[in-house]
């Protein structure tokens, strides 16, 4: 299996997505509540309250704008609605939506008041979900989806099994045509002189390099012990993995023999079709809401000791190889591929079963986390606000 | 069935896949070449962990994946349980 098609949207700028959200945008912390109360009067919307969005500058500024702008942007949603506590950054917002071509308005809290702004939203949220619950969907290609990958709670069953078998999907998605992006650039110290090699040109390996470098420095600047607390995490050394070198390469294991096409900042959209390395934590939801708000429309999501994580605009695909965890978190893995553990699976035919959960996916099942009500939105911040 | 997965063709290191008491007559497969052999368990493993191939002393490098994933703290004979006790990180 390589290529295959499905009945998803194509948004106004040709980008396909499979869900089809009317989202309702919180400019900032404080506009949660007017948000929520928009929300809860129309059926059919979805609403994302976060923690921040005042006072932030700089490159965290430009990053908390990169990510809000981008859930609007990102093709799995239809329609936005946003509320702010200003006019100003609220149609700041706005802007950086429009340019998609999907319908969006923002409304203001100061000289309003939450009812006021909550009425408002509200007429304008209850049009936009008649408007999106009419759209058809249409025949797509994979080579239109952009898929973002990361593993979480990995333990050694992820390293020989699970992450192969995204690399095996992977693989086949990137030299169909697709678009994938990787990232955790902490968790790739211990294999950066691999990766480091895989970057299409010697710049690009350069590039991330210098990426990879500075992160570090970041971790080596702020630790207070030597790491070996929190790399590998609790639930991986009880999984057995050893030292974070281990963890590394059986992180990498998720793209495969694949070279990379770029690196991109976090929450910034891929330029071109292929696999893209993102600058990211490896904190599963933060990370995942930098792939959605880069624009990817599902993610695959490999675990070992069973990381629960799901996302409320992008569908999160799990999969496990531990037979421990496919039995007693059964509910929240959607691809089971322990037999690989067993010599009875082939990574080819694993990868072949992933990509039948995609197709599936991407048709509309929803995923375990989907079904679950994982709806994880988690702003990465870089530093204090002012 | 199986009870140790070996990664890489140079791997000194092999990983339980259930649950393992310690015994002899364990069957191991290598995962590239698909060679499946018997091997002993010295100690039990418990699934997830890995197994010394051969024996260890300090100093000496732990192969997974074809590469470096730490050094020996304290010797290991080949059978027995390999972690965070006996291999560490060579990062910090």
């Amino acid at each position: 299996m390589s290529k295959f098609t499905f009945m998803g949207y194509r948004r106004e700028n040709g980008k396909v997505g499979v869900r089809n959200h009317v989202l309702i945008l919180p400019l900032d912390d404080i506009s949660n509540a007017a948000c929520e109360g928009a929300a809860s009067l129309i059926k059919g919307t979805l609403v994302v309250p976060h923690s921040y969005g005042r006072l932030q500058f700089g490159e965290d500024l430009d990053l908390y704008f990169r990510t809000i702008i981008g859930a609007g942007r990102n093709p799995n949603v239809a329609a936005v609605v946003v509320i702010g506590i200003e006019p100003l950054w609220t149609q700041k917002v706005v802007d950086g939506i429009a340019e998609t071509g999907k319908p969006v308005s923002g409304f203001s809290i100061e000289r309003n008041g939450d009812l006021k702004t909550i009425e408002m939203a509200a007429r304008k949220a209850k049009e936009y979900v008649q408007w999106a619950t009419e759209l058809q969907k249409t025949e797509c290609g994979s080579d239109e989806l952009y898929i973002s990958i990361k593993c979480g709670e990995s333990d050694t069953t992820s390293g020989l099994a699970a992450n192969p078998t995204v690399g095996n999907a992977v693989t086949k998605l990137v030299q169909s045509g697709g678009t994938v992006s990787f990232g955790e650039t902490s968790e790739i110290t211990g294999a950066e002189h691999v990766i480091r090699e895989r970057g299409k040109t010697k710049e690009i390996g350069e590039e991330w390099y210098r990426v990879w470098s500075a992160y570090n420095d970041f971790i080596n600047a702020n630790k207070t012990d030597d790491l070996s607390d929190s790399q590998p995490t609790k639930g991986n050394i009880a999984g057995g993995l050893t030292t974070i070198e281990e963890k590394a390469f059986g992180n990498i294991q998720k793209i495969g023999n694949l070279k990379f096409d770029g690196v991109l900042l976090p929450a910034e959209e891929p330029k071109g079709k292929g696999l893209w390395f993102m600058d990211t934590s490896s904190a599963a939801a933060e990370a995942v809401t930098l792939w959605m708000a880069s624009g990817a429309v599902i993610h695959l999501f490999p675990t070992g000791q069973g990381n629960v994580i799901g996302n409320p605009i992008t569908p999160v695909i799990k999969l496990s190889a531990n037979p421990i965890t496919c039995d007693t978190m059964s509910e929240h893995i959607d691809v089971d591929v322990r037999e690989i553990l067993q010599g009875n699976m082939t990574l080819d035919k694993a990868g072949d079963a992933l990509l039948d959960c995609i197709r599936r996916t991407a048709n509309g099942r929803l995923t375990s986390a989907e079904a679950l009500g994982h709806v994880e939105f988690v702003i990465t911040k870089l530093y204090r606000s002012a | 069935m199986l009870h140790f997965l070996v990664h890489g063709k140079d791997d000194n290191v092999a990983v339980a896949v259930v649950d393992v008491k310690k015994g002899k007559g364990l069957l191991c497969m290598n995962m590239n070449t698909q060679e499946r052999y018997e091997v002993e368990a010295k100690t039990d493993i418990p699934l997830g962990h890995k197994i010394a191939m051969k024996d260890f002393s300090v100093n000496d490098t732990i192969i997974k994946y074809d590469n470096d994933i730490g050094k020996v703290v304290a010797a290991i004979k080949k059978g027995e349980h390999v972690h965070t006790h006996n291999v560490k990180t060579k990062k910090w």
